[in-house]
Order: C-alpha cells, then structure tokens, then sequence
C-alpha cells in the first residue's frame, strides 16, 4: 500500500536548520568562494551579490544576487545553500524558489523592498531564515512562517557587540516569557504582536521554537565561540572570512573555534597567525544601520 | 552503561534526548578522544558529512571511532552519520568516510531540500514515522549486512553486527522504537 508523503512541511523547514546547528554558514559571491567555504568545513554558504561591508562601501541598492551566479555556487558545493531576499520581496523569493535553493534569507543587509510587511513566509515550500534584535521580533518573523533565526547584529563592521546585544535580549527575554502566568503571557502576546498560540507554546516548552543562530560583525575565531558559549546553536559569518587576509585559514579556524567552542586551548591554537581581520568600522559613526531595517 | 553522542555538529541534542526518552541513563557529548574513551556506545548524528568528516580527522577522533567499532562497541549513525560510518559513498559528492558498515551510500540522492520528505514507515513491525532531509540512498549492502526498514524499494536502515545505519531521522521525532533497538543491540553486544 502506497504511504501518504509529506513535503516542505514545517517539520521538514526546522529540521534542515537543526542538521545545521553547531556549524557555519558562510557568505559567498561566486563559486570559487563557495568551494572554499565547503573545503574548510562550512556547512550550509550564503549566496549574495556583494558582502555587507561591500555593499556599505559601494552605497546603492543592494538586491538578491544574479540567479546565473546562484546557480552556479549551488553547482559548485554539496553543501546547502542559502540566498538572501530583500526584506518583504517576495518575488526575489519566488525566483530562489525556482531555482530549488536550500533556505532563504530574507535579510536586512539588502535594501528593504516593502516598509509595511515581511514576506509571507507560509507561502512558500522553501524555509526562511530571519534576523532578529529582540524576542518579539523574532516571534513574530515566525509567526510569518520563518524556520531559523539568527541575531541581526551589525553586519560588515567585524564588531561583534550588537550580536552579543541582540542576542542577550533575546534570551533575557525569553526567559522572563517562560516566568509568565497565562494572564501576563496574553498581555506579552499583544505587546509583542505575536499570536498567543505561539507565546504559550515557547512558555510551555520552555525553549525557544526554533535554531538560533548568531550573525551581524563576527569576524575572529574567538567572536565565533563566543557566540556559542553564550548558548548561539551556530553561526553566520559574512564580510568576515573573504574580506580577510587570508579567507581558507581564517575559514578553518573559525570552524574550528565554533567545535571546540569550549575549549580555550584549541581556539588558541586556531587563532594563530591568521593575518589581517576584515576592515573594521566603529558602529556608532555608520551612517545607516541595517540592523534597524525590518520591525 | 554510558551512552555518547558524537558532538561536532548537527543534531546532537536531539539524539541525547532520543537515547535519554529510549531508556540510556547518562549520556555524555563526544568531542574528543577523551571522550570517546568514556563511553560504551556511540550515536553519530544528522549534520553536514562533510564538515563532520573533515572535523573527524582533525584530532584523530575519527581513528579512535574505527578502532572502538572494530573492536565492538555499538554505533548508531544516522544520516550523516550513516554516509560516514558506510564502507564506500557512490557518485559525483564524496565523503571523509570511515568505511565501517558494509553498505554504499550515495549522498543527496532524493536531491535538494525541496525534495525532503516525511512519510510513514514499516520499521521492526511498528509503522512510524520517518523525516528525510536531504537524505541519502542505501545503494547496496553486504551479504552480512542485515536489512532492517525499506522505503518503497530503498533500504533506509541496516545494520552489520555492532553497526546500525538510518538514512532518516528517529531523533527529529518523539517514538523511540529505533533508539530502543539501538540500545537493546548494545546490551546484547557487551
């Protein structure tokens, strides 16, 4: 008897994020790129036209990448990969769609498409990932249909505190969540603009719904393992490694960083004589922060 | 008993959980050798193959992983973990494997995410349900090699001796049939 088969189920949209925990993604723009991200152990790329602290030099509209390059970086790996929308384009999502991508980032590092809504994730058979700055924000990009999340950070400055910020909201506030009666979690549901079906779920289960991942500035093997000993299921690193001196060692080290997270021995030995970080940038002197597009 | 989950990335807390939900006691991660030697039984997890297997090589755990199997302990693979622990992996994509079960594997052979799938299953005389993500395909096994589950035509879970493989995911799920055999195979094994 033939058995009923599901696909592009939420099931399915989580579960690819959880076989990615502990790992990381890394920002691409071409297939060599992408080659050398698979070699030093990546697991998933992130396909873009530009990396952030490109698109910050070079001004303009920043968009999904060409498809004639995606296409190629999906040739070009084994691995999973990702491609970045901009927030509320939901046609740029369609086209990844077409392509058959992995999973979608429906990202703040592009310039945003629409100011009145996010893409409406649950339409589409390809999982979404979205950043986050806080609890709510996070919850209510679910609520859309997003599968993964990771914190917003400030991407291409290679300053990793406002994705230690962001993150800490977002766990401080979810812990203040799990406290909640039923009474105070309607209120919190309301305030946050969240559905109080996925409140009281987070409350229940005591544990945030989906992977987590930190983004936005990690640019050493120790901003790495920060992330994750501050409790970060993995981590995306974008100007960080191709705007490097030394992209394929920097690359290894940070993958390295992220398995021995908790051991400051082997994340010493992995820091070692990796030359020059990405170009850096002092967050309070940007004239725009990605990190405030998207609500 | 004490049971490992090998902890360089994937779905590691999910099998703790699974193994804990299956009746294991105390279950440790395994991220170096060290590790390894504290344990009786190992599962290895959905994740990257790649990355895992390049990260096995790394410190030589992947090394101390074939001599303990070898020399009997019990390991679980899933996935990934099936793809590593499998004697040769057909086709275009390779694999750092550790050439343990006598199974070839080939990896993404239902294709990309959008071709992951969920679907009832016949597994030891229960029907559960099963997720596939990104999954690979059992393409041939050993005359030792026990088939254990099918997918239609597919062999999706063998096991040869100590070694038990699932191209599917038990611990993305809450029924604990196939981690209770895992640990049933254990108690026989020692």
């Amino acid at each position: 008897m033939p058995k009923k088969i599901a696909k592009n189920t939420t099931n399915l949209k989580k579960g690819l994020a959880q076989m990615l925990k502990g790992g990381v993604i890394m920002d691409v723009v071409d297939p060599e790129q992408a080659k050398i991200a698979e070699d030093a152990g990546a697991v998933a790329v992130m396909a873009l036209e530009r990396v952030p602290s490109d698109i910050r030099r070079d001004g303009g509209v920043a968009r999904m990448s060409d498809p004639i390059m995606i296409k190629g970086i999906m040739k070009a790996v084994s691995i999973p990969v990702m491609a970045k929308v901009r927030i509320g384009h939901f046609v740029e999502a369609q086209i990844l769609e077409a392509l058959g991508i992995d999973y979608i980032d429906e990202s703040e590092v592009l310039t945003p498409a629409d100011e009145e809504a996010h893409v409406d994730k649950s339409k589409f058979k390809v999982p979404f990932v979205c950043g986050a700055t806080g609890l709510g924000e996070a919850l209510r990009r679910i609520d859309e249909g997003a599968a993964m999340i990771r914190t917003k950070g400030e991407a291409g400055t290679g300053n990793v505190v406002e994705a230690v910020r962001h993150w800490k909201k977002i766990m401080r506030e979810l812990e203040a969540l799990i406290k909640m009666n039923a009474a105070e979690r309607k209120k919190a549901a309301a305030s946050m603009r969240v559905s109080l079906e996925l409140v009281t779920k987070v409350a229940k289960d005591g544990e945030f719904p989906v992977v987590n991942f930190a983004a936005g500035g990690i640019a050493t093997p120790a901003d790495a393992a920060m992330m994750m000993q501050l409790g970060c299921d993995g981590v995306f690193v974008g100007s960080g490694i191709f705007k490097s001196s030394d992209p394929k060692r920097r690359a290894k080290a940070i993958v390295e960083a992220v398995m021995y997270f908790n051991d400051p021995a082997k994340i010493a030995k992995a820091s070692e004589g990796l030359g020059e970080a990405m170009h850096s940038l002092e967050i309070t002197k940007l004239d725009d922060r990605f990190a405030e597009r998207g609500w | 008993m004490k049971a490992g989950v090998l902890a360089i990335q994937g779905s590691v807390i999910e099998h703790v959980r699974a193994l804990k939900r299956a009746g294991a006691g105390d279950v440790i991660e395994v991220r170096t050798t060290a590790d390894l030697d504290k344990v009786d039984l190992l599962a290895m997890p959905g994740g990257e193959s790649t990355t895992i297997g390049k990260l096995l090589k790394l410190e030589g755990l992947g090394k101390a992983i074939i001599k303990r199997v070898r020399t009997g302990m019990p390991v679980y693979g899933t996935c990934a973990g099936a793809i590593l622990l499998a004697k040769t992996v057909s086709g275009d994509l390779k694999a750092d494997n550790l050439g343990l079960i006598d199974i070839d594997i080939e990896r993404n052979a239902y294709g990309r995410q959008l071709d992951s799938f969920e679907s009832e299953i016949e597994v030891l005389g229960k029907t559960i349900h099963a997720v596939f993500i990104r999954a690979p395909r059992i393409l041939h096994v050993g005359s030792d090699v026990e088939i254990l589950a099918k997918y239609q035509s597919d062999i999706i879970m063998c096991r040869q001796g100590n070694i038990l493989v699932s191209t599917f995911h038990p611990e993305l799920t809450l029924d604990t049939t196939v981690h209770k055999y895992f640990l049933k195979m254990c108690d026989a094994e020692s």
